[in-house]
């Protein structure tokens, strides 16, 4: 069994797709993210149009980074990962194609009815009610044939990594088809069930949990695997995993409240989600702190395995934003943080840092084993990574001293007792830090491409190899 | 060595069954959101009006939204200030601008008088807003002119030299259409809000030949200024 040939013991084609199709969508995503930027610098960028205003235009990034790009890059290592835990092939081949084809139709409608205007209104849950609908469908099939295909492995324990998948698909189900329950009035139009204060948790509690289960969980189910494969060692304590995982699953869902401090939301709701999120340091730390030890003893091939770097490189800003977050969360840091650029620049901490780097490594690891050659380039994939790096460490700079300096004036008062600043001259005072964002983010685009150019150029290179031939003509 | 347990009987349970698994997972996941959510329909003190019913307007018999007058109370919005909120969230305003004001001496001098939960009851969904790359919208309404929310609207540099925000000229050029907004309140109606037949039947006269521009004014017009809230009551813990 071992001998036989992985290409034909596994369905590999559907990770094959969804790997090309996340590279694709992190190109796509971080270009509509660096143009959204500079029309807060320039406004004149928005060019008068209705289809490129800022307002349709940003729900457009934020799906296509999450949704398109963190889609395709879990289900690419969802399947890919699966399948090699448990030394079998997929449930169904068939159904892991549906689920590609549907994720890209949804994606592909996402890019037509967004800058039409056609919006739920709710942050991250923009979609609207048919495509909802799909998104359902196709996310179960992702999820059953993920379960089923664990139900028939040849292993006898399931591999922690599988775990971390499991929470994910679960979580995600309930807070899609909770949050998006609506009363459809127009083919693209419907108006929430829900209103006021009980709307505004329902959606805090989705939209904090997209973060904790769909890009934590899920991508912490992607690091467990890829960083002991690539590091080529096991992950350094199996209790921990045990540990951090059943705390991650309970306590996460409690924080959405804390993105309402202050509002209208009752005190109790709010103090609650405070104080779970300061105790989720210790499991967010558990994963990281697993993540990095499992390279102990093995640090030097930091300096030889670009790809290690990005997975390592996540850990460190997935430690980062992890505490973060729960400084953040407390009331009197929120006060000034809520509402400024700061939140952004979490954010970007943990989505470019954490979520981008962890998916950029899988899909460098995942590359030349699809496709059975060496990477076309490794110096590319070491260009790649500094060029995400900068364009981070920019980023978040920027947004740290814009939000603080935005929640200092809008409270600061003069002499007289009164306050110091219109808000418009708030405005005014972030265009130089508005600029530099941009710059930061067109950085990060910058590697996306790199990585673009180097994944076709592997891809062609592979095809030259004679092996290749009899591979996809099988598979 | 398959059969060795690494940890605890329940962890070993879970890694050998997926369905055990799945369930205990099914169980966990559900907690937290319960506990958060479920008590917000049931706790009276989460909406201000259970304490002070004089926030809600209830018309007396035979009224529609016509004999509404500013200061009567929070009530659903008329057709044309509901065609408003619909640009408002089809143009993605909500992600630039909030409508919750909170209770900070600095928001009350440039905002006006925190936001109560049941200003909001009819918005489906809330438009609280987690951004305020413009200003607070929760009391724009009668703060400026009409002729001013028209001009900032077609091109907002032409009154506010450092603001960022797009210009919509589209806005004047895009009419209402009368059967579409009959459509949304009888959604709007569905999802329990409480319109008469009559206060629907009253909408058509009053959108016919209006453009979205209209609509997106006096939406902006009405924002904050329905209930008249008092200083020295204190609506909220």
């Amino acid at each position: 069994m071992e001998t036989t040939d992985v290409t034909q013991k596994y369905d590999f084609d559907v990770v094959r797709w969804f790997s090309v199709a996340t590279v694709v969508y992190l190109v796509f995503g971080t270009l509509v993210g660096v143009f959204i930027a500079a029309q807060l610098a320039w406004p004149v960028l928005n060019f008068d149009s209705p289809y490129l205003s800022f307002g349709r235009l940003r729900p457009l990034h934020t799906n296509a980074v999450i949704f398109a790009f963190g889609g395709c890059v879990l289900m690419a290592s969802g399947f890919y990962s699966v399948q090699r835990t448990c030394g079998v092939k997929l449930w169904s081949n068939k159904m892991a194609w549906f689920t590609f084809w549907g994720w890209n139709l949804i994606i592909v409608l996402a890019v037509i009815t967004l800058p039409l205007g056609l919006t739920q209104g709710k942050e991250y849950a923009e979609l609207e009610w048919p495509i909802d609908i799909l998104i359902a469908v196709v996310w179960i099939s992702f999820t059953i044939n993920f379960i089923m295909t664990i139900a028939t492995r040849k292993s006898s324990h399931i591999y922690v990594s599988n775990w971390f998948f499991l929470g994910m698909m679960v979580m995600i189900t309930y807070l899609h088809v909770v949050n998006s329950l609506a009363i459809p009035v127009e083919m693209f139009k419907s108006y929430s069930i829900f209103s006021s204060v009980q709307d505004a948790m329902i959606q805090w509690w989705w939209g904090h949990n997209a973060v904790g289960f769909y890009l934590t969980a899920g991508f912490l189910g992607i690091m467990y695997y890829f960083v002991p494969k690539q590091a080529d060692r096991p992950i350094f304590s199996y209790r921990l995993s045990v540990l951090h995982f059943w705390c991650l699953m309970f306590g996460y869902v409690w924080l959405g409240a804390h993105h309402l401090h202050y509002t209208a939301l009752p005190d109790w709701t709010g103090s609650l989600a405070a104080a779970i999120s300061l105790a989720m340091i210790v499991p967010s730390w558990g994963g990281a702190v697993n993540g990095m030890m499992t390279l102990s003893g093995a640090w030097d091939k930091l300096r030889t395995d670009y790809v290690l770097r990005f997975l390592i490189m996540s850990l460190a800003f997935y430690a980062m934003s992890t505490f973060e977050g729960p400084v953040m969360s407390l009331k009197v840091v929120n006060a000034l943080s809520h509402y400024t650029d700061w939140t952004i620049g979490h954010v970007h901490s943990g989505a470019l840092g954490w979520v981008g780097m962890v998916g950029a490594g899988a899909i460098y690891h995942l590359l030349p084993r699809l496709w059975k050659t060496e990477m076309y380039s490794s110096k590319l994939v070491n260009m790649h990574f500094w060029l995400a790096t900068i364009g981070i460490v920019i980023y978040i700079v920027a947004m740290w001293i814009s939000g603080i300096m935005q929640g200092l004036m809008w409270r600061d008062y003069d002499e007289f007792g009164t306050l110091t600043y219109t808000f418009a001259e708030s405005v005014s005072a972030m265009h130089p830090y508005y600029v530099m964002r941009t710059v930061g983010g067109f950085i990060y685009f910058s590697g996306a491409v790199v990585m673009f150019y180097n994944m076709v150029m592997t891809i062609r290179q592979a095809s030259r190899e004679p092996q290749m031939h009899t591979a996809t003509a099988q598979a | 060595m398959a059969d060795k347990i690494h940890s605890t009987k329940f962890q070993d349970k879970m890694e050998r069954n997926v369905w055990a698994l799945l369930l205990t997972l099914m169980l966990v996941l559900s907690v937290g959101g319960i506990v958060e959510i479920v008590p917000l329909y049931y706790l009276d003190d989460t909406m201000e009006h259970n304490a002070r019913p004089e926030i809600l307007w209830q018309p007396k018999e035979g009224e529609t939204l016509a004999d509404w007058k500013p200061g009567d109370g929070i009530r659903p919005y008329t057709g044309l200030e509901l065609w408003g909120r619909n640009v408002y969230i089809r143009e993605g305003c909500y992600l630039c601008h909030s409508q919750m004001i909170r209770p900070f001496r600095d928001e009350k001098e440039r905002y006006g008088h925190y936001s109560l939960a049941t200003e909001s009851i009819y918005d489906h969904p809330f438009q609280w807003g987690s951004k305020r790359t413009g200003p607070d919208l929760a009391r724009v309404g009668g703060k400026y002119s009409n002729e001013w929310h028209v001009k900032h609207l077609i091109a907002p540099r032409s009154v506010v030299p450092e603001s960022v925000m797009p210009n919509y000229p589209w806005f004047t050029e895009n009419m209402l259409d009368v059967a579409r907004v009959t459509a949304h309140l009888k959604g709007m109606q569905t999802v329990g809000v409480p319109y008469t037949d009559e206060d629907i039947a009253i909408t058509a006269a009053a959108v016919e030949g209006k453009t979205e521009m209209d609509a997106m004014v006096a939406y902006l017009q009405v924002l904050g200024t329905m209930a008249k809230l008092d200083d020295g009551v204190v609506y909220r813990e």
